[in-house]
């Protein structure tokens, strides 16, 4: 069974979006981007009110053995960035699909070449 | 960890505690040839389990190499920088090996097993360069070196809880163990060379044992830490543990466009020693020159912020120019910032001096010059 929730898509650079809820998506990394980086210590996310662009960078995350950019998976207006996050990192590691969760986006434009899980699953198997 | 793996492509060699990695979910990579466990859950409470309790790690990837007969003393002398033969018997020392030009090959610990019986244990990724040189410079002497990286496997208990977990399993006398000794005992029923060295700034010991016996001695020293507290923990924690400690890795602090007295290790060079030795003429006019005209120093660096200063950053002065090189950064779990180790121009190698910052994918992070090491046990 996968590890990735179904009603989520997904991008090659792991991060997830959800289905927007009044046009509004929220972002994150998957577990398995969270494992590969280890304990993450600090997250740069971009701010509210800032544009972000599918498939480019806008923050990065810190874990002990490396740095890793954050790329968008959607293009839009940030609208909330979670503060819990911020204050403690260990979030993505241990709820990186629900307390661990990093913006959320008032999307300005469908986002076309996202993953579904199944999708992402194969990928990851590679 | 080291950039530099020097084993042949092909497949990692794994050792003899790998199914039990597995088995403990732990997750593995690449290093030097090896596939070593980086990290069973998370690294950060690995660490925190070495300084506040106890760790178990494997350390099998480790090169030993045994030099024996009648001249093993006069030929280590020859070979290394040390003063190998003045090493009494039980005792271990920290010590390097040099190129000709004075270039460091690789710093190791060097075990006296006998009168006539001395052990090297080199980095994984320099074992072969250091059987091959330590071969090399034997001729003449009445001396046989050997390789016996295939001989041992290498498990370490680390930590303040260590001697207790340790006692608990030995009749070996632990408490008459000193820092830097090793003698031969057993332990929980397996023959092995137990030595009070590690590379994690706490207290604790190394157990050399055949590779045979390694998985109970793995089970033995599990059960035995369980009620204190010892965990499994890879080499990610392995990495946070040194750097807070000062302690320099090759690759990172050390390398061969380097000698002792760059990295600020002069002392592991012995010119008064018997004999001549391989690199003797370069490394004294190196010590001169690091005399007259100090090189590049390495210091500390703590982040003020929260990013990360990583291994080959550069460091620069108040105006941007750049006055050194990053060579290992990480968050410190016991500082709860981000530390580095930095060869810095001497000009601003002072601790406290004004305008230090890390060139951190293009932005200037103010940094704090501070003295080695970050993280020192109390005794």
């Amino acid at each position: 069974m996968s590890i990735n929730p179904e009603q989520l898509r997904y991008s090659k650079e792991h991060e997830w979006l959800s289905a927007p809820e009044g046009g509004v998506a929220t972002v994150g990394i998957t577990s398995h981007a969270a494992d590969a980086l280890g304990d993450v210590v600090f997250v740069q996310l971009p701010e509210v009110g800032a544009t972000v662009s599918a498939g480019e960078t806008c923050g990065e995350l810190e874990s002990t053995k490396s740095v890793s950019d954050l790329y968008s998976p959607v293009s839009g207006e940030v609208t909330e960035i979670n503060q819990d996050v911020v204050d403690d990192p260990s979030l993505v590691n241990s709820a990186p699909f629900e307390g661990g969760w990093l913006f959320k986006v008032r999307e300005s434009a469908e986002s076309a070449d996202l993953l579904t899980a199944a999708e992402y699953d194969a990928f990851i198997a590679g | 960890m080291s950039e530099s793996p020097s084993q042949p492509s092909g497949a990692p060699r794994r050792t003899a505690l790998d199914a039990l990695h597995r088995a403990l979910g732990a997750t593995m990579t690449d290093f030097a040839g090896w596939d070593m466990p980086l990290r069973y859950a998370s690294e950060r409470e690995e660490h925190q389990a070495v300084r506040t309790r106890a760790g178990l790690f494997d350390l099998s990837h480790m090169g030993e190499i045994a030099v024996t007969g009648p001249q093993a003393g006069a030929l280590l002398d020859h070979a290394l920088v040390g003063h190998l033969s003045a090493l009494a018997v039980g005792r271990a020392r920290y010590t390097m090996i040099c190129a000709a030009d004075g270039g460091i090959l690789d710093d190791l610990i060097v075990y006296r097993l006998g009168d006539q019986e001395f052990m090297i244990v080199a980095n994984a990724s320099n074992a072969q360069v250091v059987l091959d040189a330590v071969t090399e410079r034997a001729t003449g002497f009445d001396a046989a070196v050997r390789d016996d990286r295939d001989a041992y496997a290498l498990l370490a208990v680390q930590g303040p809880e260590s001697p207790g977990i340790l006692k608990s399993l030995t009749d070996a006398d632990l408490d008459g163990l000193k820092y830097y000794a090793g003698l031969p005992g057993t332990v929980a029923g397996v023959p092995a060379l137990i030595a009070r060295t590690g590379y994690t700034g706490e207290d604790g010991f190394e157990l050399f044992v055949a590779p045979a016996d390694a998985e109970r001695l793995w089970q033995a020293l599990t059960e035995a830490g369980a009620a204190a507290g010892l965990v499994p923990c890879g080499l990610s924690c392995r990495d946070t543990l040194r750097l807070e400690a000062g302690m320099p890795l090759y690759g990172h602090e050390l390398t061969t466009a380097l000698t002792p007295f760059d990295a600020g290790l002069g002392r592991v060079v012995k010119f008064d020693k018997p004999g001549e030795f391989v690199g003797r003429e370069a490394l004294g006019a190196a010590a001169e020159k690091a005399a007259a005209t100090p090189p590049r120093k390495l210091v500390g660096l703590v982040a003020q912020g929260r990013r990360v200063p990583r291994a080959g950053y550069p460091v620069t002065d108040a105006s941007g120019a750049v006055i050194g090189e990053v060579t290992s950064g990480a968050p410190s779990p016991t500082l709860g910032v981000p530390i580095a180790m930095a060869y810095v121009d001497a000009a601003h190698a002072a601790p406290g001096t004004a305008g230090v910052a890390v060139d951190i994918r293009g932005a200037q992070e103010p940094h704090e010059v501070v003295a080695l090491p970050f993280y020192k046990r109390e005794r």
